[in-house]
């Protein structure tokens, strides 16, 4: 919990404003191309030295990326890792294989459908030179190993933990003691041994005995980077709970509880969904939870529980037509965050394809947004991201034509169909995978 | 060695079989390795078999296992000691595999090979080794390293040796928890094969780091060293280093390391003698036994009488019964079950007097606890207070105990009690036995559940065992016998089942009397299922009675069911008839 202090004291002076680029695309839509639902991206992940990166997909297939500018024959991972990368290169990646992780299943017991669609994508510690992941789709978690034979490479799966989760999977996450995870779905959270598929401990259960009492489910589920015994779980009701394992084996009580209390004035019909928490992510530091919810990002210290530290406006303008997104359904659809290596910026996801970058140390007014297409920046759509900041650059808007269904009073274009869910921050480098719809677009800055 | 007592074609096969693409087929030609070896003779399988080996890593886990498993036995195959050394690389790749059971095996294996090497190819060929995956790339190779330090140590010359423990040293502080966790559970080991003196200095500093580790994981191991150094140390050494840090991790923040504690600490009670052990053993073990977490107090309950068997009566009595009265009515009936399990072996450690004025309260309200799992546990135990106070005193609260385990909703808790029938049975005598638990047995051969059946038939069997022949003619045989006319066949299965089992226990006589006219009139039932049960019965039935029984009264029964309109009853009647056939001529 301690050295989060460097984040904030940076450099004197705001860091500069990111200048991003477009670096590639995977899967790039052809004009007219119709895209097929299987080939929609659901998850992507770097793995702990950006050398990698997965991506899942609604058909239960599995790409991997390797990073290709680093590649340097005859060094050793460990110097790799004290080396720091030339100045000038960003990351580049280049496809390595896929594979079949999930298929679809059907539970007879239920008479239920399980998808094959991948959920969740987590890098596992590397114990030789093969690759290790695990990936989740509704219920069945399971646990990869890439290696490279002769030519090819392959995929095996090394261990299936199944059975144990009665609602659907909405996270998986790895303990840095390198031997557990957890796995969370609306209503538990359970405790595996990577070695152990036949049975999980169950850490927490918020189902209440009558299920006509449920008020409040699990949304996200994250372990502390450094520390083995605390892991954060975000509500359906927007609030975050730190628990630490070492209390007690049932963490049915959390040590921390970080909620904003809402304003009794601007209560409607839809604030309970809105303020729903799509996603959590700590900062490398273990200091910082990063949150998303329908209208913000919001950045907690862990030290502090009376409210986040900060609050990024992402969908603010879209509180007028919250109506017509609860008829589509869009309301309830789960953006994703994440945070830079460094801890200075976050960003996330929203319609049209475009995603939003925002600069979280102090002094910083950064708040960039981005389409997902080979030109990044061709529509800089700026809406204040706190009331105190000023717009810094020009607000240009670049319509689309037919493509764009609606704009709203400000002249500001989203489409509820393309909605970019998914992205990824490269642990080191400035450097972010997203994804629309089939396509993974790489940036970098 | 060279002896080729197999034919080559099958040898061929099996190295063949090395490469196939069946599984099955690879791990059959890894387990007969040694025919294989012993085929190819020893220069073949040095240079030829065991490079190959070396090059097959990649294989499916059981393979590996297998594989690592083989050359550990190797060195005969191979020549001899003086060429041991080149099962060392097939080893040494084993030991990188990220599985963690191949790679366990394969430093069993090298721990094997290494007890046997020559002092010569131990330093050339085997530190090295181990110096190599110490230092390896990935953790899986320095994982695997910190197990083989104690066979390394003892033949390294003074300047290895100083290097080795310097290495160690830094495993333990390896980045990776995985590494440090290996280092913590072999540190026992290697600190049994280190010189006093360095024991004391750099082993106990070692010790100390992984004490204060920030990963529980770690720090959960560094508990079980406490054991295994406490009793390396003399003594004082242990009450100076060793009982400072159990003290503190039996308070530690994390519940997980206080459960360790409380598994461990009555190994610890012997190490540091009896004086610490009153002043600052028992202290901490009654602050676990009172722990909020209710896995800790489960631990440390299910150790009440392993610590107390090294405790003296008088500090029992004073400090822990009364931590054990409160166990025994504990929120969490887990806690209970476990105090439950072992609270019965308290009986002989305090002696008749105590037993009767101090545990036997707590036996009582255990047997009438909510949870059965509690009261099966005190009923399966029931031996070892009889030998101290009798049964008499516990009879009151047994019996309702008992009937309301033996009807209980679960059919997993009637299965347990049945079990312990038997015991029972043994331990209240046949006058108790008459009177309240005979209605029960008889009542579990028509229970609802086919598992149920099948234990109550094995039970009246173990029944006529326990109290013999005459006995079970008057309380059991004619109850089950009566059994045979039930509307449900089901049920007349049971008791045919039951003939079976207690024919042999009955003898001939009665064999004859009384259970072969039951068995010869169920021939004539309706349900096929119940003649081929008959045709089975009387086929065991065979070989204990008379010949002339068999000519007269079985075989024209079988010679009938093997006429039967059913296929199933013709085949086991024409089964049975065969098998007498075969006693016939034998005799």
């Amino acid at each position: 919990m301690n050295g989060g202090d460097e984040v904030v004291a940076a450099p004197p002076g705001p860091p500069q404003l990111l200048d991003w680029k477009f670096s590639q695309v995977f899967g790039e839509r052809t004009a007219g191309e119709e895209v097929q639902e299987v080939d929609i991206i659901s998850a992507i992940e770097f793995d702990k030295t950006g050398d990698h990166l997965a991506t899942g997909d609604r058909g239960g297939r599995v790409v991997l990326f390797e990073r290709t500018d680093t590649k340097d024959h005859g060094v050793s991972r460990r110097d790799l890792e004290r080396m720091d990368y030339p100045i000038g290169r960003h990351p580049e990646f280049r496809y390595k294989t896929e594979f079949q992780s999930h298929e679809p299943e059907f539970d007879y017991l239920k008479s239920l459908e399980i998808e094959e669609k991948i959920n969740k994508i987590r890098w596992c510690q590397t114990a030789n030179s093969a690759l290790f992941l695990l990936s989740t789709n509704d219920k069945t978690i399971k646990f990869w190993k890439v290696t490279s034979q002769e030519t090819s490479l392959v995929a095996r799966s090394r261990r299936v933990y199944a059975h144990a989760h009665d609602y659907h999977i909405n996270s998986i996450s790895n303990n840095s003691d390198g031997e557990t995870f957890i796995s969370a779905d609306d209503l538990r959270i359970n405790l595996w041994n990577l070695d152990i598929s036949n049975q999980s401990f169950n850490i927490v259960d918020v189902k209440p005995a009558n299920m006509e009492d449920l008020t409040e489910v699990i949304t996200s589920a994250e372990f502390h980077p450094t520390h083995c015994n605390m892991l954060a779980y975000s509500s359906s009701k927007g609030s975050i709970r730190l628990i630490d394992l070492r209390q007690s084996a049932l963490c049915d009580s959390h040590t921390k509880l970080f909620e904003e209390p809402e304003a009794p004035s601007s209560r409607s019909f839809f604030t309970e969904i809105i303020a729903s928490i799509s996603d959590i992510k700590f900062a490398k530091d273990g200091r910082y939870i990063l949150s998303r919810d329908y209208m913000t990002l919001k950045l907690w210290d862990i030290n502090m529980d009376s409210g986040p530290v900060a609050t990024f406006q992402v969908h603010e303008y879209l509180r007028p037509k919250l109506c017509d997104l609860y008829e589509n359904d869009s309301i309830f659809d789960k953006f994703e965050c994440c945070l830079s290596g460094d801890g200075l910026r976050v960003a996330t996801g929203s319609y049209s394809n475009l995603f939003r970058v925002f600069g979280c140390a102090s002094g910083s007014s950064e708040a960039t947004t981005l389409e997902a297409t080979k030109n990044p920046m061709r529509r800089q759509v700026q809406t204040p991201s706190r009331p105190s900041r000023s717009l810094s650059s020009i607000t240009r808007v670049v319509r689309r034509g037919p493509e764009t269904p609606g704009v709203d009073a400000n002249g500001n274009s989203f489409d509820f169909t393309t909605k970019l869910l998914h992205l990824a921050w490269h642990p080191t480098e400035n450097s972010i995978a997203c994804a629309a719809a089939n396509s993974l677009y790489v940036y970098y800055a | 060695m060279a002896m080729i007592d197999e034919p080559l074609y099958p040898i061929a096969v099996l190295i063949d079989e090395l490469k196939n693409e069946d599984i099955q087929l690879r791990l059959n030609s890894i387990r007969r390795l040694s025919t294989i070896a012993r085929a190819l003779g020893e220069e073949r399988t040095r240079k030829e078999l065991i490079p190959f080996l070396s090059e097959n890593n990649d294989d499916d886990d059981e393979v590996l296992l297998a594989m690592a498993e083989e050359l550990g036995v190797f060195i005969p195959y191979v020549g001899g000691v003086e060429y041991a050394n080149v099962l060392l690389p097939p080893l040494e790749t084993l030991c990188t595999v990220e599985e963690t059971c191949v790679r366990d095996k394969a430093v069993e294996s090298l721990c094997r090979i290494g007890a046997q090497l020559r002092e010569q190819d131990l330093v050339e060929s085997f530190i090295p080794l181990v110096k190599r995956l110490a230092s390896g790339e990935w953790f899986a190779a320095r994982v695997s390293s910190c197990g083989l330090f104690h066979i390394a140590y003892p033949t390294a010359p003074d300047a290895l040796k100083t290097e080795l423990r310097t290495i160690y040293g830094q495993l333990c502080q390896d980045d990776m928890p995985m590494v440090r966790r290996s280092a913590a559970t072999n540190l026992g080991k290697f600190a049994a094969s280190v010189e006093a003196p360095h024991l004391k200095v750099d082993i106990m500093s070692i010790f100390d780091d992984l004490t204060q580790d920030d990963q529980d994981s770690v720090r959960l191991l560094a508990v079980e060293g406490c054991a295994a150094l406490g009793k390396l140390l003399e003594p004082q050494d242990c009450v100076a280093h060793i009982l400072p840090v159990i003290v503190n991790f039996s308070q530690d923040k994390s519940w997980r390391v206080r459960y360790m504690v409380a598994n461990q600490l009555y190994e610890l009670c012997e190490a540091v003698g009896p004086e610490p052990t009153r002043s600052d053993l028992v202290p901490a073990y009654v602050r676990l036994l009172r722990d909020n977490e209710a896995e800790v107090r489960i631990a440390a309950a299910g150790k009440v009488t392993k610590f107390c068997r090294i405790l003296n009566p008088e500090l029992t009595i004073q400090h822990i019964l009364p931590c054990v009265k409160e166990l025994s009515t504990d929120s969490s009936q887990h806690v209970r079950s476990a105090l439950a399990s072992v609270i019965m072996g308290m009986a002989p450690i305090l002696g008749k007097d105590a037993t009767i004025e101090q545990l036997l309260p707590i036996f009582l309200s255990l047997l009438k606890d909510e949870f059965p799992d509690v009261r099966l546990n005190i009923i399966s135990k029931l031996d070892q207070v009889n030998q101290v106070i009798g049964i008499d005193l516990l009879s009151q609260s047994l019996l309702p105990a008992i009937v309301e385990l033996a009807e209980d909703r679960h059919w997993r808790v009637r299965l347990a009690i049945i079990e312990y029938i038997p015991l029972l049975a043994s331990q209240l005598g046949v006058g108790f036995f008459d009177d309240k638990l005979g209605a029960l047995c008889m009542q579990w051969l028509k229970d609802k559940v086919y598992s149920i059946r099948d234990a109550a038939a094995n039970n009246v069997k173990r029944l006529a065992e326990e109290f013999g022949p005459d006995w079970a003619m008057q309380h059991i045989v004619p109850q089950v016998l009566d059994m045979i006319n039930n509307p449900h066949y089901l049920y007349r299965m049971t008791i045919l089942h039951a003939i079976s089992l207690l024919a042999p226990v009955m003898g001939s006589d009665i064999t004859c009397s009384k259970l072969l006219p039951v068995v010869i009139n169920a021939s004539k039932d309706r349900v096929p299922n119940i003649k081929f049960n008959v045709a089975k019965v009387l086929q065991s039935l065979i070989p204990i009675v008379d010949q002339s029984v068999v000519e007269k009264t079985i075989r024209p029964c079988l010679v009938e069911l093997s006429e039967d309109p059913d296929v199933d009853v013709r085949f086991f009647a024409g089964q049975a008839l065969e098998s007498s056939d075969q006693v016939m001529m034998s005799s």
